[in-house]
């Protein structure tokens, strides 16, 4: 199962380095809105990092959360918290603050939540949500519903030699693909370890898992907490790359859109929801190009998606690569 | 196969008292005392309803019971968490079919082999190379017969083979007691032969407890019986002993023992 078939890998393969390699012949091939989409593709990363965060909990571990922009909403807010204002932070200091602290709050709300299945934990996630929404859009901590600018990058130097200029688009999109791929292996090593098993197992057969004499609770909030925080990493480069943070980043229409990006891309595959996120963005910049009510076609296409292919873009992929399957020996 | 040995005290492994759950007004195990002793298979028979699985379901912990005790070796582990319970080494299968339908055979083994490490909190290394733990998942998949099977994804095996899975799994986590419910329960003629077999197999080995509906296997495999009708113990101790005894007769085993 969690091999994937060569013919998927090695597709998966080619888009990521046509990835890679977008700088090298975006300018050629798009003359006039080169910039335009190495910024689109950069955000894209970042909301990819975030599906495959959420697909840890949705897809591999069962648990539904509509919550999960608050952490990375959160992640966003660190950096224009912890940041000074007119002058660089030091990203050794503001990333693993804002870690700590989205996985902190993370730890808090998934001990709460744990316990609920299902609608309830959907609710419960989603009242969260909520809360941390509403949080910063009445405090006048960060701005309030207004956002906050972060007015410059965080620095990344050691003894002070500067290590990568973040302010360099080309430099952010590097950076920005190799926490992407990073996220991506991280999850897979996850997923292969004893821990991740045992996660696996639990949005299998949650009870199973109990009486083979597992406690679920205690890797529902690992895993809870590992998702959380790489959301809020997501956030924190959402936030870095525009240079601004409001209280949408927290919204559950944020959530609802890093779902959609599991479900379109094909849940528990982790790859199908960076795919979804792909998928889902470039489709909305087509409609958005060609009509206002762009809104209209997006839901069709979104709807059109789910109902063809229920196990999504993954699963499409994964049934066209699977070889030929080797006919079940003797079936007595 | 170890002869049933006579009764000292320490030879004890599980023992009930008084054991009752309730559900709002209806008892449905109601003051049950039993003991299971080491190495003696221990059958649990009674008509449907009559409390078995709830019993089976306050040894294991997965029902929090509302009254008396379960003893495990003397510890007392009443409404212990069933996965606790689990560790201490009372494993126990279910009725209805419970794996990991999406995992392979091994797969399924190797997890419950996985679940006897201190703790699986490891995130790093592939749990695949935990060598000791896929030993234990392949000793469990040939004692359950399931060995040729390793690589199949267990959804797709036939009822049987998953019922064997069901045991295999159990055996996987190192069990001193075997809990089985039903292990025979919807399998044909030929399925259930092959089960007796490997139950008569892991009744040399382990302390066999076995809530059942089939008289023949029971007969043929447990060397104590309780009776249960309606929540309460209508009988308990030796095979020959309760089979012959007039309440059993009346009750339950009656002229239709055989419809069973």
């Amino acid at each position: 199962m969690s091999r994937l078939p060569r013919p998927v890998a090695i597709a998966l393969l080619a888009l990521v380095v046509l990835l890679a390699a977008y700088p090298l012949y975006g300018a050629w091939l798009f003359p006039a809105k080169h910039a335009f989409l190495m910024q689109k593709i950069t955000g894209i990363m970042i909301l990819a990092i975030m599906a495959m965060s959420l697909d840890l909990l949705v897809g591999i571990a069962g648990m539904v959360s509509l919550g999960h922009a608050a952490f990375f909403g959160l992640g966003g807010y660190m950096l224009a918290i912890l940041s000074p204002e007119y002058e660089a932070a030091n990203i050794w200091i503001v990333l693993p603050a804002a870690l700590a602290i989205v996985a902190a709050v993370a730890a808090i709300i998934g001990a709460l939540s744990i316990r609920t299945t299902g609608i309830s934990f959907i609710m419960i996630t989603l009242a969260f949500g909520q809360m941390g929404f509403y949080f910063f859009n009445d405090s006048r901590l960060a701005g309030g519903s207004d956002g906050a600018y972060i007015y410059v990058m965080p620095a990344v130097e050691i003894a002070g030699i500067s290590l990568m200029n973040l302010e360099n688009k080309l430099v952010f999109y590097y950076l920005v693909f190799g926490l992407f791929i990073g996220a991506y292996l991280l999850l897979k090593v996850l997923l292969a370890s004893p821990f991740g098993r045992v996660v696996q197992a639990i949005g299998v057969n949650e009870s199973r898992v109990k009486g083979l004499g597992f406690n679920p609770d205690h890797y529902k909030l690992v895993a809870f907490v590992i998702g959380a925080t790489i959301a809020g990493l997501a956030g924190f480069l959402g936030a870095a790359q525009y240079g601004f943070v409001n209280p949408a980043m927290l919204s559950w229409h944020q959530s609802g859109t890093a779902l959609v990006m599991v479900i379109l891309g094909g849940m528990g595959t982790i790859f199908g929801p960076a795919l979804g996120a792909f998928v889902l963005e470039l489709a909305r910049m087509g409609f958005e190009g060609m009509t206002e009510h762009w809104l209209l076609p997006m839901g069709l296409f979104v709807i059109a998606v789910v109902l063809l292919l229920p196990k999504g873009l993954a699963g499409l992929l994964l049934q066209l690569g699977a070889k030929p399957a080797p006919e079940p020996e003797d079936e007595a | 196969m170890s002869a049933p040995k006579s009764s000292p005290e320490s030879s004890i492994v599980l023992e009930t008292r008084e054991l009752t759950k309730a559900f709002g007004g209806l008892v449905a195990v109601n003051s049950v005392s039993i003991v299971v002793r080491e190495g003696e298979p221990h059958a649990v028979i009674g008509p449907n309803g009559a409390g078995k699985s709830t019993f089976v379901n306050l040894l294991t912990g997965h029902l929090p019971a509302s009254g008396g005790q379960v003893l495990f070796r003397g510890r007392d582990i009443t409404s212990l968490p069933a996965h606790r319970i689990s560790r201490l080494g009372i494993g126990r299968s279910y009725q209805k079919t419970n794996i990991f339908p999406t995992f392979t055979v091994f797969e399924n083994c190797r997890l419950a082999a996985q679940s006897r490490l201190s703790s699986s909190m490891r995130f790093f290394r592939p749990a695949r190379a935990l060598a000791d733990v896929n030993a234990r998942a392949e000793r469990a998949m040939e004692l359950a017969g399931l060995a040729a099977r390793s690589g199949r994804v267990a959804g797709t095996m036939s009822y049987g083979e998953q019922r064997q899975l069901e045991i295999a799994m159990v055996l996987a986590t190192g069990p001193d007691v075997l809990v089985l419910d039903e292990p025979l329960a919807g399998m044909g003629r030929e399925e259930s032969e092959r089960m007796v077999t490997l139950l008569k197999g892991l009744a040399a080995q382990y302390t066999l407890v076995l809530v059942e509906h089939d008289m023949d296997a029971v007969f043929s495999l447990a060397h104590t019986l309780t009776v249960m009708v309606n929540g309460t113990l209508l009988e308990s101790g030796p095979v020959d002993v309760v089979r012959a005894s007039q309440a059993v007769q009346d009750a339950y085993l009656g002229d239709g023992a055989e419809a069973y």
